[in-house]
This record gives structure tokens, C-alpha cells and sequence, in this order.
């Protein structure tokens, strides 16, 4: 029995990691993205809109064979591992956090544009006013405004990574402590008959998804009310 | 020569043409006034640099900011803004908002936070939120966290506009205490001729995206070729000196060019500053002096010139005094009177005054 709860909770803690990094990049990339398709009018700007939003529509395996090619000792992922002594990047965890951080991008950047374009110009106008440079304009006034898609966008990040399955498949395979996510265990654990794990780590997943929910739920509300 | 505002945009905003050019004196309060739609709000914002417009030119006192060469970005501009609706920041206090854009480090003659909170009354709500603020404190907060930028001009777009009747009437005096105590001067957009009348001490005239006259407001008041000196509401705005306070009649003497005007009155103290609104409809005209009438304002004056208003009414310009040097005043009469009295202009008469009101409440001096 503690082989098996070690094995859950590698499992576990592999993903939480995983989660955790691919949300921090995701903040990172996504927050200026979602500034600049807020506030640009460039024609390019739909085009940007439509490739973030791929993965939404892409089936997760398609994303991930195209992962597996760009990652792989063929690709670019392959001469970039080289440079610390890699063969791939592919069946890596870094190559995991890749694909997380592509898979998962839409459901970041969403919500803080979305944020972004509910504050308007005029708090903007106001700052600048105010002798604010745009730099401080955008942390002093931008970001704690749009703090509640930021929490959104990181919430859905996060939990939409927790959840993945098929990008890992492809790209990450089955190595425990390495790429062996929970989506995957409880896969693998049903492929094996072992119900009794299976049982155990989808019913942590319900409630870890009924608990992301009703997050949300409640900072819209919050949002809601600070708005009017 | 410097201390003035030069202000010319020229462009397209979409179908709008807008090509306005003033040059007004750097102190006071001047008003932008013209109907909606008219451009004063574009001009505001492209002398803010909110609104960039190519051909521009802009400075403030000597210190241009913005010509065919240079474009100052709004945060180095030393103006504060006031917007139509107060958009306070919604995620700090007051107390906040206010020190948004203050300076560390002040001068000896900048605007103190103690006193500028004294001023506009916003002592005991300092730590609350924005969204518990009535709209007239939120307008108020606003102005204060404008001032406390230490502006070298302050721009106000309709600031009153989007309040009530009650909360207007509540602003007004905070901001004729400003003009009282403040050096800077002020930019005022407004569609409301009651605000101008009360606060503006020079007039830019806007139509269609074009300046139609500038100029100090009592002049453009009382010039026949401008529209305002015909419409129904026509009146002048006078700068007056509280000369003397009778206590027992509750009347005060005001001393204006060329003439005094007994009104009633609260208290005032003798030698103080204020403003008298006259309706040309509430000036008739005599060629002698009237004996043992109820209308105590009777007043030297001379025509100066005289306007058709309308069907079968005059409006005469009146210089007050002998000489018609003094200030000027509006004179709605009819036709039929102008004609059996033979008026005309050059002709000295007897202005005789049914109406003078403070347009100023009494302000409490501020230290």
C-alpha cells in the first residue's frame, strides 16, 4: 500500500509542479499579450486572436504531434536541448511545460483582456494626467484594476493544465516523476485494472474541479460589484 | 506677453472639422463655452495631449507644448484634468486618489494637501472607498487630486454636468473658492452660460469647430454681433467691490466702472470681491431720471450701439457713466418704445436697473 500512495502522490505532486510553472509562464507571456490585444488597433490583431485561441478548437492530439515534431531531436526543441547535453525535448518535462504553456494560453489570456478592455481608456487618461508614465500607469493602475481577470486567467491555467491529458500523451508519454501527470495515472490505472487508485484520484479531481468553479463563480461576483 | 494661452488645433476627428485657435491671458478662469458637439472638449483634451492632432500648437505660458516639431506626452504636461464624470480610482481611497499624483518633494508655493482638504471639505472622508462617495464628493475628490499635482493649469471638462441641480449648487461655491485662493489658471468647458456667468473671467466663443470670439467675458456679453447678446437670457457679468454693508436695510453698495448698484444682501465685508449678473430684460431705459420710483438702480449711461432682437425688440449696449466709459450693460427694450423715445446711439440716458443679483455666494476667505 505505500508503493501505491508514494506512486499518487508523485503523481500529484508532478502535476501540482507542472501546474504551478506553466501558470507563472503563462502570466508572464500572457499578461502583455492580452494588453497589446486590448489595446491595439493593428490589423494583425484578429489573426493573433484566432491563433491563441487554436488550441480551443484543435484536438489536443494534433497539438501534440506538432509538439512531438517541433520538440523532437529532428526539431528546433532537439537542437535546443543539445545545448545542455539533451537528445529531445520531447518526453521531458520541460517539453510538458511547453505544451501546457500552448495549450493553455486562450484560457489565460482571455480573462485579463478581458479585464484589460472593462477598464476602459479613461483610467488610463487619468493616470497620464496625473504626471503617471505609461510604465507606472500600467502596474499602479492597469493591474490592480484587471486583478480579478489575473486571478480568473490564473485559476483557469492552472486547472485547465491539472486537467490535460491528451498534448501529455503525446509529448510527455509515461515516466513516473518525470511526465507521468494524474490525468495520465488515472489512465493508466484503469488501462491496468487498478480501480481502486483510479477511483481514488478522479474523485480528488471532481472535487478539485467543483472547488475551481465556484472560485470563479465568486470572483465575478466580486468583480460584479466592484464594477457598479 | 508670454503669460498667455496659445492654443490652435486644426483637423478631422472622423466627419468633424475642427479648426480653433485663441490666445488668452495665463490667470483666471476662462470658459470654453459653445453648444454640444461644438469641439470645446477636443481642444481641451488636444491641450492635454490626450487628443493628438497633427497640426497643433499649444503653450502654456511660455512653455510650448506642442508644435509642428514637438509633441509633449501627457504625463510631462504639468496640467491637472478633470473629467465629466469624477473617475476616481477605483481600487484606492481617497486618500489615495488624492496622492496619486503628488509629488514627493514640494516647493514653498505648492498647494498643501492639509489646506486643499480644508478647501474642498473632504476632511472626514479621507480613508473611505470611492463607490461610497456621493457624485458631488467624487467630484470634489477629483478636483483635489488634480490640484495636488502641483498643475501649472488646471483643465476642466463639464465637471458639473453629469451632477443635479442640488449637487451643482453644492460644487459651485468650492469652486469659486478655488478661483478665490488658486493662482492657476483654469480652463473651463462648458455648455451651461449659468456656470460661465459665475465663474469665467474670459470667454472663448466655440461653433462648429471654430472659435467664434475670445475675449474678457463682459465684452463678448455685451457685443451685439455675437449671439449671445440677443438670446432671451442675454446678460453681463459684473466684477464688482463690496464699497459699504447697511445691516438695518440688509442692502450692500457695489461699486462697478462708471457706476454703484444697491442690493440686497447676506453680510459682506466692504472691499470684498464680487460678481453682479444683469438681465438685458431687466434694464429700461429713460431720458430723465425717474423720481420716486421703487427701482433704486438708476444709473448714468450711453448708448453705445443698439442690435434688432427678434420681433419688434432692441437690444442696446450701454457704456455706464457720463461719458459711457464705465462698464457695460445690456438693455432690452421694444421697438415701439426705442422709436417714440427717439434713442439712438450716442445719446445719454438713465439705465434703470430692476434687477442686480450676486451671482457669487459669499465664500469664507481661506488661508
Amino acid at each position: 500500500m505505500t508503493g501505491f500512495s508514494a506512486e499518487i502522490w508523485q503523481s500529484v505532486f508532478l502535476t501540482l509542479k507542472l501546474a504551478t510553472f506553466a501558470t507563472l509562464i503563462l502570466l508572464v507571456i500572457g499578461t502583455p499579450l492580452a494588453w497589446w490585444l486590448a489595446r491595439s488597433k493593428s490589423i494583425w490583431k484578429e489573426a493573433v486572436v484566432a491563433l491563441v485561441a487554436m488550441p480551443l478548437v484543435l484536438p489536443p492530439t494534433v497539438l501534440g504531434f506538432y509538439l512531438l515534431v517541433v520538440l523532437g531531436p529532428q526539431g528546433p526543441g532537439g537542437t535546443l536541448a543539445s545545448l545542455w547535453g539533451a537528445r529531445t525535448l520531447a518526453f521531458s518535462f520541460t517539453g510538458l511545460v511547453i505544451g501546457s504553456v500552448l495549450f493553455s494560453l486562450p484560457f489565460v489570456v482571455q480573462p485579463i483582456r478581458n479585464a484589460f478592455e472593462s477598464i476602459g481608456d479613461r483610467p488610463l487618461e487619468v493616470a497620464a494626467t496625473l504626471r503617471a508614465s505609461p510604465w507606472r500607469a500600467f502596474w499602479t493602475v492597469a493591474v490592480p484594476l484587471a486583478s480579478p481577470g489575473f486571478l480568473t486567467g490564473a485559476i483557469l491555467g492552472f486547472a485547465h493544465t491539472v486537467g490535460e491529458f491528451g498534448v501529455v500523451l503525446m509529448i510527455g508519454g509515461n515516466i513516473p516523476g518525470e511526465t507521468k501527470v494524474l490525468s495520465v495515472a488515472i489512465f493508466d490505472y484503469v488501462e491496468t485494472s487498478q480501480w481502486t487508485q483510479a477511483h481514488l484520484l478522479s474523485a480528488g479531481m471532481v472535487i478539485f474541479s467543483f472547488c475551481v468553479v465556484l472560485a470563479m463563480m465568486l470572483i465575478e461576483k466580486r468583480m460584479m460589484r466592484r464594477t457598479s | 506677453m508670454s503669460a498667455t494661452i496659445k492654443v490652435h488645433f486644426a483637423g478631422r476627428l472622423g466627419q468633424f472639422a475642427l479648426d480653433a485657435a485663441f490666445e488668452v491671458p495665463a490667470r483666471g478662469v476662462t470658459a470654453l463655452f459653445g453648444p454640444s458637439g461644438c469641439g470645446k472638449t477636443s481642444v481641451l483634451r488636444g491641450i492635454a495631449g490626450l487628443l493628438q492632432l497633427r497640426d497643433g500648437f499649444c503653450s502654456i505660458a511660455g512653455d510650448v507644448w506642442q508644435d509642428a516639431h514637438h509633441f509633449r506626452p501627457v504625463h510631462q504636461r504639468a496640467l491637472g484634468y478633470v473629467f465629466q464624470e469624477s473617475s476616481l480610482f477605483a481600487h484606492l481611497s481617497v486618500r489615495g486618489n488624492l496622492l496619486y499624483g503628488a509629488p514627493k518633494q514640494v516647493g514653498d508655493h505648492a498647494i498643501r494637501f492639509d489646506d486643499l482638504v480644508a478647501l474642498l471639505g473632504l476632511e472626514t472622508f479621507l480613508d473611505r472607498a470611492p463607490a461610497t462617495l456621493s457624485g458631488g464628493e467624487r467630484q470634489r475628490v477629483a478636483m483635489g487630486r488634480a490640484l495636488l499635482s502641483q498643475p501649472k493649469i488646471l483643465l476642466m471638462d463639464e465637471p458639473l454636468s453629469a451632477l443635479d441641480r442640488l449637487t451643482k449648487d453644492e460644487i459651485l461655491p468650492f469652486l469659486e473658492r478655488l478661483h478665490g485662493s488658486l493662482a492657476i489658471p483654469v480652463l473651463y468647458v462648458s455648455h451651461d452660460m449659468g456656470e460661465v456667468e459665475r465663474l469665467a473671467d474670459h470667454l472663448v466663443l466655440m461653433r462648429a469647430g471654430q472659435v467664434v470670439a475670445s475675449g474678457p467675458l463682459s465684452v463678448l456679453q455685451s457685443d451685439p454681433a455675437l449671439p449671445l447678446a440677443v438670446s432671451q437670457e442675454a446678460a453681463v457679468s459684473l466684477d464688482a467691490r463690496v464699497e459699504s454693508y447697511d445691516a438695518q436695510d440688509g442692502m450692500a453698495t457695489l461699486a462697478v466702472a462708471g457706476g454703484c448698484f444697491l442690493v440686497p444682501s447676506a453680510p459682506l465685508t466692504t472691499g470684498a470681491a464680487q460678481r453682479l449678473r444683469i438681465l438685458a430684460g431687466d434694464v429700461s431705459l429713460a431720458l430723465a431720471k425717474p423720481n420716486e420710483s421703487t427701482i433704486v438702480n438708476v444709473l448714468r449711461a450711453k448708448i453705445l450701439s443698439v442690435q434688432e432682437s427678434g420681433a419688434h425688440q432692441m437690444v442696446a449696449v450701454l457704456g455706464l457713466g457720463e461719458d459711457g466709459r464705465g462698464a457695460r450693460l445690456l438693455s432690452r427694450v421694444t421697438a415701439r418704445s426705442w422709436r417714440l423715445l427717439g434713442l439712438a446711439p450716442g445719446i445719454s440716458v438713465y439705465a434703470q436697473v430692476k434687477g442686480a443679483a450676486l451671482v457669487r455666494k459669499a465664500a469664507p476667505p481661506c488661508s
